[in-house]
């Protein structure tokens, strides 16, 4: 019964609230980020898509940049270093605007390639019914395209909840971080709050999967 | 104007730091390459129980935080970051290696499992001489990929201490008072590894395609 008593100490209300708002506050992250960097994504793989000289190129360039760095760099870079050059965030906002960086790097690659892969000649016909190359874009390859990438949105969606905890190293009160203060209180914790603090990810990240599953599959 | 006299002054803590992440990424690479293929055969074998443990694993694994395992590896465990950090990664990169694998066994013919085993191969023997070697073309560029990840991820060594690059830069930032230039040297040392694979992972993937 030894190996059970923290278990039991640790899993009381007060603790799996704590432990509850601490992932509120992960996926108030994660939802915010995701809105964000779907909108600059969007915009930043529709841009190279459409191959205009230099502009296309130089995102490329930004972008491939940003993919190959490590998410943790950037959320350090973010907090302490843009402050010497007089950016200040606080923490939430750092978070946030780390996490929207890197991922709108990784949503510009999705919906590029997602564009990518619908046929040239609907380009065409789209052209040759009169529509300018816009309204093409808009009303004949964006639908398409969309429904295309709604897999690899969710599955970016869940690494991006799961890249959340990254952000403890700034002290951001998330459901990691939570579980940090309390298994700090006693070394016998730590098994405990590391068994539902994984649990609690897995939960909404299992969900997650399955959805994108059913929806590869359709 | 980038402060050059950081990186010179502290190049033997750069190049220390980039010999960690090197170092800690091949070995994670390697571990994580022969536990995912445990996993990927596990999975695919035909007794239940194995596909029971191998999907667990996957599934759960694949679903929480690196960084949570990587805690959990050092607090749990008596080892120093360096080590709590590559057994933290390779528990993390196995799963995702082992669905790449997974997929690369299931593309390989049906027919050839059942020829390798008409010619009086055991199951074991069929899997490791005639459907792994095929399966493993397909592997490579996802398991490059795997890798560009366990590059950026061994980043997660600085939180346990574990003497890579991101710490050696953290270290070197707390020293000068000079973050900014500190970290965007970091993050061209990371690119001098990260920007290669990613180019050969994506010329083996245009191949690839060219090839079907």
């Amino acid at each position: 019964m030894d190996f059970l008593a923290p278990f039991i100490e640790v899993y009381k209300p007060d603790n799996l609230k704590f432990l509850l708002e601490g992932f509120g506050v992960t996926l108030k992250v994660a939802a915010i980020s995701i809105v964000l960097s779907f909108i600059i994504g969007g915009l930043i793989g529709t841009l190279r898509y459409a191959r205009i000289p230099v502009v296309s190129p130089l995102l490329a360039v930004i972008i491939e940049t940003i993919r190959n760095l490590p998410l943790l760099l950037i959320i350090f870079f973010t907090y302490f270093a843009l402050p010497e050059i007089g950016i200040e965030m606080e923490i939430t906002s750092a978070a946030i605007a780390a996490l929207t960086v890197f991922e709108s790097a990784m949503l510009a690659e999705i919906i590029r390639s997602g564009l990518n892969s619908i046929e040239k000649g609907q380009i065409e016909a789209g052209r040759a019914s009169g529509l300018s190359y816009i309204q093409t874009l808009r009303y004949i390859v964006m639908p398409q395209a969309l429904r295309r990438m709604v897999p690899p949105i969710v599955s970016q969606f869940i690494s991006l909840l799961k890249d959340t905890s990254l952000a403890v190293v700034i002290a951001l009160p998330d459901l990691l971080h939570n579980g940090q203060i309390i298994y700090a209180q006693k070394g016998s914790y730590v098994a405990p709050v590391f068994v539902i603090v994984a649990l609690m990810y897995f939960i909404v990240n299992f969900a997650l999967s399955q959805i994108a599953r059913r929806l590869e599959l359709k | 104007m980038l402060d050059f006299s950081i990186l010179t002054n502290n190049i033997d803590l750069f190049l220390e730091g980039f010999k960690m992440t090197i170092i800690t990424s091949l070995i994670a690479l390697l571990c994580s390459f022969m536990l995912g293929t445990l996993l990927a055969v596990m999975r695919i074998a035909p007794i239940k129980p194995l596909n029971w443990i191998g999907t667990v694993y996957v599934e759960f694994i694949r679903n929480i935080p690196v960084l949570v395992i990587v805690f959990f590896t050092f607090l749990a465990g008596n080892f120093g970051g360096m080590t709590a950090g590559t057994i933290g990664l390779t528990i993390y990169t196995a799963a995702f290696i082992a669905e790449a694998i997974r997929a690369g066994i299931m593309s390989v013919p049906k027919g050839q499992m059942e020829a390798a085993r008409s010619t009086g191969l055991t199951y074991g023997q069929a899997m490791r001489m005639v459907i792994l070697p095929q399966a493993i073309k397909i592997v490579i560029p996802p398991l490059g990929n795997q890798f560009i990840n366990l590059v950026k991820n061994s980043s997660l060594l600085a939180v346990v201490a574990g003497g890579d690059l991101m710490y050696q830069g953290d270290l070197i930032s707390a020293k000068t008072y000079v973050t900014f230039d500190t970290y965007v040297f970091v993050a061209l040392f990371y690119l001098i590894i990260t920007i290669p694979l990613s180019l050969g992972v994506g010329f083996l993937e245009k191949r690839m395609a060219r090839s079907n």
